[in-house]
């Protein structure tokens, strides 16, 4: 590789990383000023305008640091910054409407599950560097939330992969390939219902991923005062903000490339970049769809649970029923029927 | 080894409605023991109210407490006019009666919202707080304004209900029989709640009655303990009223918060009938207060002398005044027992051995009201001290010997 072509692929990379940064960081915050309005409508109430998240930000960033006196300064201030970094990382592995995504070839969903620890990871780290007993419950009870999700998680992408490798080669775990195959074209009816039911577990871990209700345990407003937040203030607690912000966008990602990787531009026969246009218009109607259901309507219609609610919910129920998904997956496998589209 | 950790919630905390000290001992998430320690929000009211005249203290009651504006001067009157020999007309009785039934409902609405802000469910918040809306604006309606109600006075009340005003009263009573069923069902149907309400904070019945719990959580217990019943005062001798217990609908009784629910649900519709039956038989005439002049009843109270006490059922339980008149200005005592006094120590049995999770939920149950219930806050050289029972039987044994040497 010539010095030319380095420096323009490192030029590529470090354009790319600031615009899915800003990407990220923006549409995050209108998808939760989206989400704050629309909860609000459901619950007879006007709510704020959706420009309020930006402003929310904008406050917290004037707004005073504060570390705690038994506080770990270094990590406390540290965390934040971890955890948006990683998040804002697992958005160049995603793709993005039409576009291919930045590292495509060089991460997997493996990449992308591990990346999704890091943020959570990071909150952990956050609480109980806060050095305050309600911080302390909260990072507890997000290990615990962490490691209730992740096996569901697990066990959805694993059967996507696992179905994926029995009709094409190569890494099955690339989201280059996935997002290429939908399997809703390549599987029969078991398939199909397979794929419905991981479709529900992966909706239902997004709110744990998230920390809402009903799985807001670590942060639990009304029990432990926001839990691992309780401590940041200012810059930090914006930088947390944020994080949440970009994890929204990128579980909705995750999902529609999973799920729903479909563009329109080759159906109405666009190409260049009218059909890029309209791939990204597109693609941000999944998004809100898929943050509507899996964000807004779980958090308005149920009340938050205990932690070992969550827990049984994870493992017990939603295992299950992702199991049920991967056994009916292998099952139409052998006998693929294709249903003819 | 097993290691617990304090976890201090209060004096502030959003779990928390109104400042008080909970010490939490936690193992993991269990509890293993918890402290309460009250006296945050005292006020000093009735040391106020040994200031000033029998007629001034009526305003004073009505702001011990805001949701309970009418429970206290109702008790307060009927503590004075026990004193005094008062004999209230009939009609003020009934629409005491109404205007405190008002208050139940409304006051009972409320405190749903508030549990379903405890458990995470905030639409159910915003749901049962529109519900209230209707009451609040009857109440408004009524008296004039929505929170501190100005409606009674010693020997009466302050306004009269009339016929031309039973419409707007029957609508109401019409939109919560057909609204409480919606609310009733998001409460005792849905899973989340019943997820997080049953067999969770249980007092049992033996508890609840060495314990003295009054009102609501006392019922849900299984406890048959209502004023209004046991010694039908006021109105409630006519109507026909029964207690509430939770085995009314669900056939048994557990003392855990869904039963709080029950009970609290059950009585807002009591509290309708308790209405409806009021505006039956009120008499359409007839005086509303015994003497309308506030100068010439004060100067016939200025001359009692005496003691006298108040009970009424509170929508939080038994509130007592105790009032001693010497023939002054003014009085010699008054002494206010809110009912949260008495459920404060249920909260023990209820919080141990739970999780975290189940405090803010739990310590609502009981729809605790703190400022009402501080009464004495033991200050030295600026701490501030607990006195123990040993304390207390030292501090009265050198007062008897005080007032033997005398």
């Amino acid at each position: 590789m010539s010095f030319l072509s380095l420096s323009e692929w490192g030029f590529k990379i470090v354009i790319g990383t600031l615009l899915a940064a800003a990407f990220g960081i923006i549409l995050g915050l209108v998808f939760k000023g989206i989400d704050r309005k629309i909860a609000a409508h459901m619950q007879a109430r006007v709510g704020p305008p959706i420009r309020q998240p930006f402003r929310d930000v904008a406050k917290l960033f004037i707004k005073e640091n504060i570390v705690p006196e038994n506080a770990i300064p270094w990590l406390f201030n540290l965390a934040p910054i971890v955890g948006l970094i990683a998040t804002i990382s697992i958005l160049l592995y995603l793709p993005i409407g039409g576009l291919n995504p930045l590292f495509g070839d060089k991460g997997d969903l493996i990449l992308i599950l591990y990346l999704l620890i890091i943020p959570s990871l990071a909150m952990v780290v956050g609480g109980f560097a806060s050095g305050s007993p309600y911080a302390t419950v909260g990072a507890q009870r997000e290990m615990i939330v962490m490691m209730s999700y992740e096996f569901p998680l697990a066990i959805t992408i694993v059967a996507i992969a696992w179905r994926l490798s029995s009709i094409v080669g190569g890494n099955v775990f690339s989201l280059a390939t996935i997002v290429a195959n939908p399997l809703w074209n390549n599987v029969g009816l078991l398939g199909f219902i397979g794929l419905i039911l991981l479709l529900i577990v992966l909706v239902l871990v997004t709110p744990g991923e998230l920390s809402k209700i009903p799985f807001d345990v670590p942060e639990a407003e009304t029990e432990i005062a926001g839990g691992l937040l309780v401590e940041y203030s200012g810059r930090n607690l914006a930088l947390f903000y944020l994080t949440d912000a970009v994890k929204t966008v990128v579980m909705g990602s995750l999902i529609i490339a999973l799920f729903f990787p479909y563009n329109l531009s080759p159906l109405l026969g666009l190409n260049g970049y009218l059909a890029n246009t309209v791939d990204i218009l597109f693609y941000l109607l999944k998004l809100f769809v898929v943050i509507i259901f899996s964000v807004t309507l779980i958090r308005v219609g149920v009340a938050r649970l205990k932690i070992d609610q969550v827990v049984y919910t994870y493992w017990i129920p939603l295992t299950l029923i992702g199991l049920i998904g991967l056994v009916l997956l292998m099952m139409d496998a052998r006998a693929f029927i294709p249903l003819g589209w | 080894m097993k290691t617990t950790y304090t976890l201090p919630i209060g004096p502030i905390h959003p779990a928390l409605k109104e400042p008080v000290m909970f010490e939490f001992e936690i193992d993991g998430e269990k509890i293993v023991n918890v402290d309460v320690k009250a006296g945050q929000v005292h006020r000093g009211i009735e040391w106020i109210g040994t200031q000033r005249n029998p007629i001034q203290i009526l305003y004073l009651a009505e702001r011990i407490c805001g949701i309970c504006n009418i429970s206290h001067p109702f008790a307060y009157c009927r503590a004075v006019e026990n004193i005094a020999d008062i004999e209230v007309p009939e009609k003020a009785e009934y629409i005491r009666v109404i205007i405190a039934e008002l208050e139940r409902i409304h006051s009972h609405i409320l405190w749903a919202g508030v549990a379903a802000h405890e458990v995470g469910f905030d639409s159910v918040l915003y749901l049962s707080w529109r519900l209230r809306e209707n009451v609040m604006d009857l109440i408004e309606y009524l008296t004039g304004n929505r929170v501190t109600k100005a409606m009674f006075t010693i020997g009466g009340v302050r306004r009269d209900i009339t016929k031309d005003q039973y419409p707007k009263i029957e609508n109401t009573i019409k939109y919560y029989r057909e609204n409480m069923g919606k609310l009733k069902h998001v409460f005792l149907d849905d899973k989340t709640f019943k997820l997080r309400c049953r067999d969770c904070g249980i007092l049992t019945k033996d508890n609840a009655l060495k314990l003295c719990a009054v009102g609501p959580t006392t019922r849900a217990s299984g406890v048959k303990k209502d004023v209004r019943v046991d010694q039908a005062y006021s109105a409630y001798g006519d109507l026909d009223i029964d207690y509430i217990t939770p085995d009314i609908l669900t056939g048994e009784v557990k003392g855990d918060v869904y039963d709080r629910i029950v009970v609290r649900l059950l009585e807002v519709e009591q509290s309708l009938d308790l209405i409806e039956q009021c505006l039956d038989r009120m008499p359409t005439s007839g005086n509303i207060a015994v003497e309308e002049k506030i100068p010439k009843l004060l100067a016939t109270l200025k001359k009692v002398e005496g003691e006298g006490i108040g009970r009424h059922e509170a929508p939080r339980g038994e509130v007592i005044h105790y009032v001693k008149l010497t023939g002054e200005e003014h009085p010699y005592t008054w002494k206010v027992r809110a009912p949260t006094y008495n459920n404060i120590l249920p909260w023990i049995p209820m919080l141990l051995g739970e999780q975290i999770a189940d405090i803010p939920i739990v310590a609502a149950s009981t729809d605790p009201c703190l400022s009402c219930t501080n009464r004495v806050a033991i200050v030295e050289n600026g701490k501030k001290n607990i006195l123990t029972g040993e304390d207390l039987h030292r501090l009265s044994v050198e007062k008897t010997r005080r007032l033997m040497r005398k």
